[in-house]
Protein backbone atom coordinates (compact mmCIF):
# COMPACT_ATOMS: atom_id res chain seq x y z
CA UNK A 1 0.00 0.00 0.00
CA UNK A 2 1.36 3.30 -1.10
CA UNK A 3 1.14 6.42 1.61
CA UNK A 4 -1.32 9.07 1.27
CA UNK A 5 -0.68 11.74 -1.19
CA UNK A 6 -2.18 14.50 1.11
CA UNK A 7 -1.63 15.29 4.64
CA UNK A 8 -3.64 13.89 6.92
CA UNK A 9 -4.63 16.07 10.03
CA UNK A 10 -6.98 13.37 12.07
CA UNK A 11 -7.32 9.62 12.70
CA UNK A 12 -9.76 8.04 14.37
CA UNK A 13 -9.19 4.41 15.81
CA UNK A 14 -11.94 2.46 17.52
CA UNK A 15 -12.01 -0.70 19.39
CA UNK A 16 -14.73 -2.65 21.42
CA UNK A 17 -12.81 -3.67 24.70
CA UNK A 18 -14.49 -6.35 26.91
CA UNK A 19 -13.37 -4.20 30.38
CA UNK A 20 -15.25 -1.67 32.53
CA UNK A 21 -14.89 2.25 31.93
CA UNK A 22 -12.26 2.47 35.07
CA UNK A 23 -9.75 -0.47 34.07
CA UNK A 24 -9.33 1.53 30.56
CA UNK A 25 -8.78 4.62 32.10
CA UNK A 26 -6.28 2.99 34.43
CA UNK A 27 -4.54 1.03 31.46
CA UNK A 28 -4.26 4.69 29.75
CA UNK A 29 -3.15 6.54 33.02
CA UNK A 30 -0.88 3.66 34.60
CA UNK A 31 2.48 2.31 34.14
CA UNK A 32 2.49 -0.85 35.39
CA UNK A 33 -0.27 -0.94 32.65
CA UNK A 34 1.21 1.25 29.67
CA UNK A 35 4.68 -0.78 29.73
CA UNK A 36 2.69 -4.08 29.04
CA UNK A 37 0.94 -2.33 25.37
CA UNK A 38 2.18 0.50 24.79
CA UNK A 39 5.86 -0.25 22.96
CA UNK A 40 7.52 -0.51 26.98
CA UNK A 41 6.43 3.25 27.44
CA UNK A 42 6.11 4.08 30.80
CA UNK A 43 3.37 6.52 31.50
CA UNK A 44 3.54 9.39 34.00
CA UNK A 45 0.59 12.13 34.81
CA UNK A 46 -1.69 12.35 37.81
CA UNK A 47 -4.52 12.47 34.97
CA UNK A 48 -5.95 15.89 35.39
CA UNK A 49 -6.12 18.58 33.60
CA UNK A 50 -3.76 20.92 33.32
CA UNK A 51 -0.93 18.20 34.64
CA UNK A 52 1.91 16.90 32.76
CA UNK A 53 1.40 13.46 30.79
CA UNK A 54 5.21 12.12 30.02
CA UNK A 55 5.93 9.24 28.10
CA UNK A 56 9.43 7.22 29.41
CA UNK A 57 11.19 4.77 27.07
CA UNK A 58 12.18 1.33 28.67
CA UNK A 59 16.04 3.02 28.37
CA UNK A 60 14.12 6.01 31.14
CA UNK A 61 14.92 8.57 27.96
CA UNK A 62 11.95 10.65 27.21
CA UNK A 63 9.24 9.68 24.62
CA UNK A 64 6.84 12.38 25.04
CA UNK A 65 6.20 15.62 27.38
CA UNK A 66 2.79 16.27 26.94
CA UNK A 67 0.14 18.29 29.05
CA UNK A 68 -3.55 17.26 29.87
CA UNK A 69 -5.70 19.19 28.07
CA UNK A 70 -8.82 17.84 29.26
CA UNK A 71 -9.69 14.99 32.22
CA UNK A 72 -13.33 13.58 32.57
CA UNK A 73 -12.20 10.14 34.51
CA UNK A 74 -13.28 7.55 33.49
CA UNK A 75 -14.91 8.69 30.02
CA UNK A 76 -12.64 11.22 28.37
CA UNK A 77 -8.85 12.32 28.39
CA UNK A 78 -7.36 15.12 26.03
CA UNK A 79 -3.96 15.61 25.85
CA UNK A 80 -0.98 17.04 23.55
CA UNK A 81 1.24 14.54 21.69
CA UNK A 82 4.82 14.63 21.09
CA UNK A 83 6.58 11.71 19.44
CA UNK A 84 10.20 12.87 20.93
CA UNK A 85 11.30 9.36 20.95
CA UNK A 86 12.63 9.55 16.87
CA UNK A 87 14.35 12.74 15.84
CA UNK A 88 12.11 13.07 12.24
CA UNK A 89 9.40 13.73 14.79
CA UNK A 90 10.99 15.21 17.78
CA UNK A 91 10.74 18.60 16.25
CA UNK A 92 7.37 19.17 14.98
CA UNK A 93 4.70 20.78 16.41
CA UNK A 94 2.79 19.05 18.99
CA UNK A 95 -0.30 17.18 17.99
CA UNK A 96 -3.16 16.25 19.87
CA UNK A 97 -4.84 12.68 21.46
CA UNK A 98 -8.45 12.32 22.74
CA UNK A 99 -9.32 9.06 24.45
CA UNK A 100 -13.47 8.54 24.68
CA UNK A 101 -14.02 5.75 26.94
CA UNK A 102 -17.99 4.90 26.02
CA UNK A 103 -19.57 2.01 28.53
CA UNK A 104 -22.41 -0.10 26.66
CA UNK A 105 -24.10 -3.11 27.87
CA UNK A 106 -22.42 -6.66 28.77
CA UNK A 107 -19.67 -5.28 30.14
CA UNK A 108 -18.18 -3.85 27.00
CA UNK A 109 -16.88 -0.57 26.68
CA UNK A 110 -16.07 1.07 23.15
CA UNK A 111 -12.99 3.15 22.69
CA UNK A 112 -12.11 5.82 20.79
CA UNK A 113 -8.75 7.73 19.72
CA UNK A 114 -8.91 10.41 17.91
CA UNK A 115 -5.12 11.96 17.01
CA UNK A 116 -5.72 15.38 15.43
CA UNK A 117 -4.40 18.70 14.91
CA UNK A 118 -1.47 16.97 12.79
CA UNK A 119 -1.41 20.13 10.40
CA UNK A 120 2.03 20.62 11.87
CA UNK A 121 3.65 17.50 12.81
CA UNK A 122 3.66 15.16 9.24
CA UNK A 123 6.19 12.80 10.17
CA UNK A 124 4.31 11.86 12.92
CA UNK A 125 0.85 11.87 11.56
CA UNK A 126 2.28 9.24 9.08
CA UNK A 127 4.09 7.08 11.77
CA UNK A 128 1.52 7.09 13.76
CA UNK A 129 -0.58 5.85 11.52
CA UNK A 130 -1.75 2.39 10.27
CA UNK A 131 0.48 0.41 12.39
CA UNK A 132 1.16 2.75 15.27
CA UNK A 133 -2.22 3.18 17.04
CA UNK A 134 -3.51 -0.37 15.63
CA UNK A 135 -0.92 -2.19 17.58
CA UNK A 136 -1.40 -0.07 20.95
CA UNK A 137 -4.79 -0.33 20.87
CA UNK A 138 -5.03 -4.33 19.85
CA UNK A 139 -1.74 -4.38 22.51
CA UNK A 140 -4.70 -2.86 25.01
CA UNK A 141 -7.63 -4.95 24.29
CA UNK A 142 -5.88 -8.29 24.36
CA UNK A 143 -4.06 -7.00 27.79
CA UNK A 144 -6.93 -6.06 29.53
CA UNK A 145 -9.15 -9.28 28.02
CA UNK A 146 -6.86 -11.52 28.62
CA UNK A 147 -4.34 -10.51 31.35
CA UNK A 148 -2.05 -11.02 29.05
CA UNK A 149 0.33 -8.59 26.61
CA UNK A 150 -0.01 -9.65 22.73
CA UNK A 151 2.61 -11.96 21.98
CA UNK A 152 5.17 -10.29 19.55
CA UNK B 1 -13.75 -9.88 19.27
CA UNK B 2 -16.64 -12.31 19.58
CA UNK B 3 -17.25 -14.61 16.57
CA UNK B 4 -20.43 -11.78 15.51
CA UNK B 5 -18.04 -9.06 14.71
CA UNK B 6 -15.85 -10.91 13.22
CA UNK B 7 -18.53 -12.48 10.69
CA UNK B 8 -19.47 -8.40 10.25
CA UNK B 9 -15.98 -7.57 9.11
CA UNK B 10 -15.68 -10.72 6.66
CA UNK B 11 -19.26 -9.85 5.71
CA UNK B 12 -18.54 -5.77 4.69
CA UNK B 13 -14.96 -6.89 3.15
CA UNK B 14 -16.98 -9.66 0.70
CA UNK B 15 -18.35 -6.55 -1.55
CA UNK B 16 -16.19 -4.58 -3.94
CA UNK B 17 -18.42 -0.93 -3.34
CA UNK B 18 -16.98 -1.37 -0.17
CA UNK B 19 -13.21 -2.23 -0.98
CA UNK B 20 -13.51 0.65 -2.88
CA UNK B 21 -14.85 3.28 -0.35
CA UNK B 22 -12.30 1.67 2.23
CA UNK B 23 -9.66 2.55 -0.49
CA UNK B 24 -10.79 5.83 -1.25
CA UNK B 25 -10.84 6.82 2.47
CA UNK B 26 -7.20 5.08 2.90
CA UNK B 27 -6.07 7.76 0.44
CA UNK B 28 -8.00 10.58 2.23
CA UNK B 29 -9.89 10.36 5.64
CA UNK B 30 -12.82 12.18 7.16
CA UNK B 31 -14.76 12.91 3.99
CA UNK B 32 -18.85 13.38 3.64
CA UNK B 33 -20.79 11.48 1.94
CA UNK B 34 -21.03 13.83 -0.59
CA UNK B 35 -17.53 13.52 -1.31
CA UNK B 36 -17.78 9.96 -1.48
CA UNK B 37 -20.60 9.41 -3.57
CA UNK B 38 -18.41 11.22 -6.16
CA UNK B 39 -16.10 8.64 -6.22
CA UNK B 40 -18.20 5.76 -7.08
CA UNK B 41 -20.83 5.43 -9.64
CA UNK B 42 -23.55 4.64 -7.41
CA UNK B 43 -26.87 6.59 -6.36
CA UNK B 44 -26.50 8.56 -3.37
CA UNK B 45 -28.46 6.16 -1.46
CA UNK B 46 -26.79 3.19 -2.47
CA UNK B 47 -23.47 4.87 -1.05
CA UNK B 48 -25.10 5.81 2.44
CA UNK B 49 -26.17 2.19 2.69
CA UNK B 50 -22.71 0.69 1.78
CA UNK B 51 -21.37 3.18 4.88
CA UNK B 52 -23.90 1.77 7.43
CA UNK B 53 -22.53 -1.63 7.03
CA UNK B 54 -18.96 -0.56 7.09
CA UNK B 55 -19.84 1.43 10.08
CA UNK B 56 -21.96 -1.91 11.82
CA UNK B 57 -18.57 -3.41 11.05
CA UNK B 58 -16.70 -0.88 12.96
CA UNK B 59 -14.52 -0.22 9.78
CA UNK B 60 -15.34 2.94 9.16
CA UNK B 61 -16.36 5.66 12.35
CA UNK B 62 -18.40 8.89 11.66
CA UNK B 63 -17.36 11.96 13.62
CA UNK B 64 -19.24 15.35 13.61
CA UNK B 65 -17.20 18.57 12.21
CA UNK B 66 -19.24 21.46 12.38
CA UNK B 67 -22.21 20.53 9.88
CA UNK B 68 -20.60 17.80 8.26
CA UNK B 69 -20.53 14.52 9.28
CA UNK B 70 -16.82 12.95 8.29
CA UNK B 71 -16.59 9.33 7.59
CA UNK B 72 -13.00 7.75 9.00
CA UNK B 73 -11.33 4.66 8.11
CA UNK B 74 -10.63 2.14 11.48
CA UNK B 75 -8.33 -0.79 10.79
CA UNK B 76 -8.39 -1.67 14.28
CA UNK B 77 -10.59 -5.04 13.06
CA UNK B 78 -8.47 -5.75 10.11
CA UNK B 79 -5.89 -5.90 12.54
CA UNK B 80 -7.37 -7.98 15.21
CA UNK B 81 -8.48 -10.27 12.71
CA UNK B 82 -4.93 -10.05 11.83
CA UNK B 83 -3.34 -10.76 15.22
CA UNK B 84 -5.53 -13.52 15.86
CA UNK B 85 -5.31 -15.66 12.78
CA UNK B 86 -2.08 -14.52 11.51
CA UNK B 87 0.75 -16.21 14.05
CA UNK B 88 4.13 -14.79 13.87
CA UNK B 89 5.16 -18.28 12.14
CA UNK B 90 2.87 -18.02 9.07
CA UNK B 91 3.53 -13.70 8.88
CA UNK B 92 6.43 -14.40 8.31
CA UNK B 93 5.32 -16.68 5.14
CA UNK B 94 2.87 -14.51 4.34
CA UNK B 95 4.97 -11.51 3.62
CA UNK B 96 7.24 -13.74 1.32
CA UNK B 97 4.26 -14.21 -0.35
CA UNK B 98 3.17 -10.68 -0.83
CA UNK B 99 6.61 -9.85 -1.59
CA UNK B 100 6.90 -12.32 -4.50
CA UNK B 101 3.31 -11.27 -5.50
CA UNK B 102 4.90 -7.59 -5.78
CA UNK B 103 7.41 -8.42 -7.42
CA UNK B 104 5.63 -10.74 -10.14
CA UNK B 105 3.52 -8.17 -10.66
CA UNK B 106 5.67 -5.34 -11.12
CA UNK B 107 7.34 -7.26 -14.01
Amino acid sequence: MSMTTSVETTQVYRVFIKASAQQIWDAITKPEFTTRYFHGARVDTTAKAGSPLRYYGPDDSLWGDDVIIEADPPRKLVATWTALWDPDTATEEPSRVTWEIDERDGGMCLLTVVHDRLEGAPNTAAKVSGEGWMMVLSGLKTLLETGEPLAG
Amino acid sequence: MTADDDDRVFKALADPTRRLLLDRLFERDGRTLTELESEVDMTRFGVAKHLRVLEDAGLVVTRRSGREKLHFLNPVPIRLIHDRWIDKYTEHQVSALAELKQRLERE
